[in-house]
């Protein structure tokens, strides 16, 4: 059930049905005819849930990808790990808190999980800075996957996050250059890497974490390469066009699936994750588990081959023949 | 990400946009000391304020002719156009930014790739224009460079590339412009591994997607004085932390200050610079 204090306008119907049904739940004795209503409002229910979330435009979709009750990486450790074993520390700086690594377990398979966590309540959230990683993160993250590299671990990558910080310290300690060395570092590794955008897929900050054989992104979640409100504000002026924006950069799963950016899109339940986190949990555990099996198979070096041409093709432009008068 | 909000490489402080490519007029005002400097000797100091040394924008030729050997330069990848792969209108349709900025720059797209001669050393060539689109990445962008980096290995060449990009990865192509990083980076990766020597070199500005892939990643990252550098661009670091960022920051110096470039090189000594590191790494 969504929290009152954060509603989506456009669930205002799903909020109305939910209350109601909600209501006959808890009216005791219930009548054959109470019976019968409920079975209808729940019908009716599902049916609007259904129809305002197919119609959902690209704004209304990084809005569910950034609701607040929308499951996040720390849901998930719990829900689709047997065991999460935080490693922390970049052996350098700090011990970044919106970029998470430590050991996990999915079913027989030990890996090493990295995400991004952007934190429940206000407290969490100040400390991770709302799930935007500072440089000592990415520096983490790397230093863990070269780790799990070393083991022969595979490694699963969740991402969720606005961007990368933007700020005094995270210009002084290199972001530009983490990010970078980071995208270098994982398309070398030679173990699974699987990479998974459960909510905002926020440009570098993102992608800082996507270098992987595989990459899903989940129905409403959203990747991009700016911020709707960033890309408005240079383009349009305003932040206030951010809705045409997001309209204009096509980061939904579908268009994203299309532009050939990600590999899968992972279905969510009925009125998105945050309506049955345990449904998006099994899921997402079963892509992981299924992609985990069939990248296991496939020898190193194919695999590493395979890493590389898949963000090899990525890109849309013309090529003439050539000719002679180029100039 | 990608950054940067104002449309000109640089802004003179009386507010006026100063021109772009080789000015055309006799006299100019340099952006850095707004001295008012002889246009020709300027170009002669290879745009760089005869006053007070301030580098002024070059245009992608210019770079060629200022860092290869005359004549030695080969154009590779020449026939990749950009095309509008999201239907991207924003206040105009991309494709006629496309066709507005082709017809003022005569460039195809803002990078230049090729081969040619640096004081008689074969290298492969990379070169952005700051002036094409902010001299952003999209896909031709990426997939020329990439080329680069693969032929590069191929021939095992040292590899230049100087980069100006306020805009970092191209909006107007979402998804695919965000993606080249990573394209452009394992390309990098490969070459390293081969052996291969990258001579990255951050001219003004070098922002965003650009500074956070292949520019952060040469073997050595020179860089020309007081560049703009950085991630995030200074307005949304102001705007997200709200205070006002020191003199000086984000500028090639700050960046030499923090240890993530390893030198700081004038424009008149590039070619030596880069013909110099060519030897020392036996390339």
């Amino acid at each position: 059930m969504a929290s009152e204090a954060f509603r989506l306008d456009f669930e205002e119907p799903i909020y109305a049905l939910e209350k109601r049904v909600r209501q006959l739940e808890a009216t005791e004795p219930k009548s054959a005819q109470l019976h019968e209503e409920l079975r209808a409002k729940r019908r009716e229910l599902a049916d609007v849930t259904r129809t305002v979330y197919s119609q959902l435009d690209a704004w209304q979709i990084v809005r569910v990808a950034r609701y607040p009750d929308r499951p996040k990486f720390s849901d998930y450790t719990n829900m689709v790990f047997d065991e999460f074993v935080e490693l922390h520390g970049d052996k350098f700086y700090g011990d970044d808190r919106a970029l998470q690594t430590g050991f996990a377990k999915l079913n027989e398979y030990k890996i090493l999980l990295v995400g991004h966590q952007k934190g429940k309540t206000l407290k969490e959230r100040n400390e991770c800075y709302f799930g935007c990683a500072h440089p000592e993160g990415y520096r983490k993250a790397m230093a863990k996957m070269r780790l799990a590299a070393k083991f022969k671990m595979p490694i699963i990558c969740l991402i969720d996050t606005p961007g990368a910080y933007p700020g005094i310290g995270a210009e002084e300690r290199g972001q530009a250059q983490v990010i970078a060395e980071s995208m270098f570092t994982m398309s070398l590794l030679p173990v699974p890497i699987i990479c998974v955008v459960i909510g905002e897929g926020g440009s570098g900050g993102a992608l800082g974490i996507g270098v992987g054989d595989r990459v899903g992104v989940l129905q409403f979640a959203y990747y991009s390469v700016i911020s709707p409100e960033g890309c408005a504000g240079i383009l349009w002026k305003s932040h206030k066009f951010a809705e045409d924006a997001a309209r204009a950069l096509r980061l939904t799963s579908d268009n994203l699936l299309e532009l050939g950016a990600v590999d899968d899109v992972i279905e969510e339940p009925l009125g998105a994750a945050h309506r049955n986190p345990h449904q998006m949990a099994t899921r997402l555990k079963i892509y992981l588990l299924r992609t985990l099996r069939e990248l296991l198979e496939i020898p190193e070096e194919e695999l590493l081959a395979r890493r590389y041409a898949r963000f090899r093709r990525i890109g849309h432009f013309i090529e003439e023949a050539p000719a002679c008068d180029l100039d | 990400m990608a950054i940067g909000q104002s449309e000109t490489p640089a802004r003179s402080p009386n507010g006026a946009r100063p021109k772009r490519g080789v000015p055309e007029g006799l006299w100019l005002a340099c952006p850095g000391c707004s001295a008012t400097v002889f246009a020709k000797e300027t170009e002669r100091c290879m745009n760089c304020c005869p006053e007070c040394d301030y580098h002024m924008y070059v245009s992608a030729r210019d770079r060629i002719r200022h860092v290869l050997d005359d004549g030695t330069f080969e154009e590779w990848d020449a026939e990749l156009l950009p095309a509008d792969p999201l239907g991207f209108i924003d206040k105009k349709r991309y494709i006629d930014r496309l066709a507005s900025e082709q017809a003022r720059t005569g460039m195809r797209d803002a990078a230049l790739t090729g081969c040619g001669m640096i004081r008689a050393r074969r290298v492969a060539f990379g070169v952005t224009d700051s002036a094409f689109i902010m001299g952003s990445m999209g896909s031709v962008v990426g997939e020329r460079l990439t080329r680069l980096v693969e032929r590069a290995t191929e021939q095992d060449l040292p590899l230049v590339i100087i980069s100006g990009s306020g805009g970092g990865a191209r909006m107007h192509e979402g998804i695919l412009s965000l993606m080249q990083m990573a394209k452009i980076s394992a390309a990098l990766a490969r070459f390293s591994e081969m052996g291969g020597l990258f001579i990255s070199v951050l001219t003004n500005p070098t922002m965003g997607g650009v500074a956070a892939s292949f520019a952060s990643l040469g073997d050595l990252v020179y860089a020309e004085p007081k560049a703009l550098i950085g991630f995030a661009g200074p307005r949304t670091i102001e705007a997200t932390i709200r205070i006002e960022l020191p003199e000086g920051f984000q500028t090639s110096e700050f960046l030499l200050e923090h240890g993530y470039i390893d030198r700081i090189v004038r424009r008149p000594d590039l070619k030596s610079e880069i013909a110099r590191t060519i030897d020392y790494c036996g390339k």
